[in-house]
């Protein structure tokens, strides 16, 4: 597979000569944020900061070069820094990638962005790229990948094959962060499952088809999961003192105890583990009308359970409402996963190997779950939108609430809002972690 | 034998019959002669490539400006693909739209969004929605196909010093934002110059008026600017066209979402 890949990128040019054009275009833009968050809630877990309220700023510069309407070089790095959370603040390449076309086919070789996927509530597909988690838990932002990716544009759709050299951890909320569990993570010790670490050649495939009716996705990918496991480490300079905790709690309790309110002897942390996993996905699209449906599937194997996820439902839209400029769409998936049943084995002292505990089987955040939620768009000069949505979990009676509006400011700027609520009262639910980050956020883009 | 050419023949005659004999042709037939031979002249321009700079006024007459590259192709048979990239406003900028117009069916439409890297299929039902904020509507800036109207020919009248028809036509489609639309069309070249939008209520809603044509390929004409003042609302938006490219090449691998997703 690896073989042959390397083989078509190298062919590929050699097949089809590039068409010589002197029309070199150079661009180059950048956005700085500037971006406030307010908590509501104090933080749950001990370690975390006590500030109900973040600053940060941040940076995305980007340099554009073509030199032929078929080839063209692209260079995008990123920064952030943020006042609440150390692991908050960091750098990224989100993009260093050439790319060129040569008759039907499309090379694209770098570090760069690919996403998949159609539904709203959920991106289940998309998975090409890792997570930049403490962007935004959203799952939309994205770490830059290194890759050769080939596409291959026929009358029956067009296929692609994707070569992944370099693995990227996902981002994490440090320690002092929100939006993490009750045990901070220990992001820079990772475990992998394969012995290549970081080094792993990923692979994956996907074949596309778009018409007037559809537009379909078939895709494969075989590799190094993005989603990690945790497996809790138990860190202690007294071993004699967490022996006689584990007899007096029970390992579970302990594990409590730590969570709420910390522990002088004994410290938890999470340590990432990442499983080989193989991945099928289906996206469609079918279009009729105001109506759009919409479906996201996936099948994944590895050592863990395997399991079966969906997204479906639709978006409907009615178009310049009461004879004014305005849209409104009215959007509902629902979401399913296999592992909703899978129980939920309680710890004890015996799963303990070393320091270590085995990686935890989290349930899925919306396993049976209902969305909903409308898209407003004013189609004014401001280009003012509105999204507001509500996802119930009909196992938990858990609900998680998201508002996102915008408008722009001048010709040079734009003002963003964004509203999260976590309602988790059932502990079965993982949406009670973040049952006290609730937060409003306000963000100021101007673009140079 | 191509479906097309039957139109034609049927054109041709039909413009034949308007020199001859005027009594025979109801007025629905001469309108719809009209608007075949003006489809005609405009057949086989292949591909465009045009820089656009729309600019937004409101009622108090504060600007802001948009500027869009756009590119299309012409479908045998078929409504035009399009591919419109925005430069400007900034927060925009490097958003594509990818449109295939049909003649009477809806378009088929794909947004691409460069923060996201993602392409997101929009429905084609949309077609009175304004444009970018703009007084223009999607369906004022799609393709103009002949089965998207019915027609009358109302009488000829000079505007600006050039003698016109002005014809009367009603859109097919139940979604249009438009009861009927009067334009005037140049006997001399079959230019529209100005166009009045009677909306669902049958007031006057829109007025466009076109200006500033020149001659491509000593055959095809295209306006440098257009001008739409919406009656009701007090707001107008000037759309200037420049560096008009014919013969770009293109080809439907330009006009598909490999394109669309790497469109700057």
């Amino acid at each position: 597979m690896k073989r042959l890949l390397v083989c078509a990128a190298l062919l590929a040019p050699l097949a089809v000569p590039a068409p010589a054009r002197a029309e070199g275009r150079l661009k180059w833009s950048m956005e700085l944020s500037a971006e406030g968050r307010y908590f509501p809630d104090d933080a749950a877990y001990a370690g975390q900061s006590d500030d109900n309220a973040s600053a940060s700023v941040s940076a995305l510069p980007e340099v554009y070069y073509e030199w032929s309407r078929d080839g063209s070089l692209t260079f995008t790095p990123f920064g952030r820094w943020d006042s609440l959370d150390d692991e908050r603040s960091h750098a990224d390449i989100r993009e260093l990638a050439v790319q060129q076309r040569l008759g039907n086919f499309d090379l694209r070789v770098g570090v760069s962005r690919v996403f998949w996927g159609v539904t709203e509530s959920a991106h289940l597909v998309d998975i090409i790229n890792q997570t930049d988690l403490v962007e935004n838990l959203d799952g939309e932002d994205k770490l830059g990948q290194p890759m050769v990716m080939l596409s291959w544009t026929t009358d029956y759709g067009v296929f692609t094959a994707f070569g992944l050299p370099y693995f990227r951890e996902r981002t994490l909320p440090g320690a002092e962060g929100r939006f993490r569990s009750q045990f901070a993570y220990a992001e820079d010790d990772a475990i992998y499952e394969s012995g290549a670490e970081q080094r792993h050649f990923d692979a994956a495939l996907r074949w596309s088809l778009s018409t007037s009716l559809f537009d379909l996705g078939i895709s494969h990918f075989s590799g190094t999961g993005r989603e990690p496991r945790f497996a809790p480490r138990v860190h202690t300079e007294d071993p004699g003192a967490l022996a006689s905790l584990i007899g007096q709690l029970g390992l579970d309790g302990l594990l409590r105890r730590i969570a709420t309110q910390g522990d002088p002897d004994v410290q938890i942390d999470l340590v990432p583990v990442y499983d080989l996993i193989d991945q099928t996905g289906l996206d469609l699209n079918v279009v009729t009308g105001g109506w759009i449906w919409k479906l996201e599937a996936i099948h994944q194997s590895s050592r863990g359970p395997d399991y079966t996820a969906v997204a479906g439902g639709f978006e409907y839209t009615f178009f310049s409402v009461f004879d004014s400029s305005w849209d409104i769409g009215v959007l509902t998936e629902y979401l399913w996963d296999s592992r909703r049943d899978d129980p939920q084995p309680e710890l004890t002292a015996d799963d303990l190997d070393g320091d270590m505990l085995p990686p935890q089987i989290y349930p899925p955040l919306f396993q049976n779950d209902l969305f909903f939620g409308t898209r407003l768009s004013a189609n004014d000069v401001a280009g003012t939108e509105l999204l507001a949505g509500m996802v119930v979990d009909l196992d938990h009676n858990g609900a998680f609430g998201n508002v996102e509006a915008s408008r722009r400011i001048g010709n040079d700027s734009k003002l963003s809002l964004e509203l999260r609520v976590f309602d988790g009262s059932d502990p079965q639910d993982p949406l009670s972690l973040l049952r006290q980050d609730d937060y409003l956020q306000l963000e100021y883009t101007y673009y140079f | 034998m191509s479906s097309r050419l039957l139109p034609r023949i049927a054109a041709t005659l039909l413009t034949l019959g308007v020199a001859w004999s005027a009594q025979a042709e109801t007025p629905e037939e001469k309108g719809l002669a009209i608007a075949q031979e003006a489809d005609r002249r405009a057949e086989g321009y292949g591909d465009t490539s045009v820089t656009m700079q729309m600019i937004l006024r409101n009622r108090a007459g504060d600007e802001s400006v948009r500027e869009i590259r756009s590119r299309s192709l012409e479908v045998a048979d078929d409504g035009d693909k399009s591919l419109i990239i925005f430069d400007e406003p900034k927060d925009v900028e490097g958003t594509a739209l990818l449109t295939f117009s049909h003649k009477t069916a809806d378009d088929d439409r794909w947004l691409y969004l460069p923060a996201l890297k993602r392409v997101k299929r929009i429905a084609g039902r949309n077609k009175s929605g304004p444009f970018m904020g703009s007084e223009f509507s999607f369906e004022d800036l799609g393709s103009q196909e002949i089965e998207k109207y019915t027609y009358k020919y109302l009488r000829n009248e000079t505007l600006d010093g050039q003698d016109c028809f002005v014809i009367e036509r009603y859109p097919v489609e139940q979604d249009s934002g438009y009861t009927r639309q009067v334009a005037w069309i140049d006997t001399a070249e079959y230019r529209t110059q100005k166009v009045d939008f009677y909306d669902r209520k049958e007031t006057l809603l829109k007025t466009l008026t076109t200006s500033g044509y020149q001659q491509y390929l000593d055959k095809y004409w295209r306006p440098d600017r257009m001008d739409m003042v919406n009656h009701q609302t007090g707001k107008s938006t000037t759309l200037l066209f420049k560096d008009y490219v014919f013969g770009n090449g293109y080809t439907d691998r330009d006009f598909d979402q490999a394109s669309l997703k790497t469109a700057r």
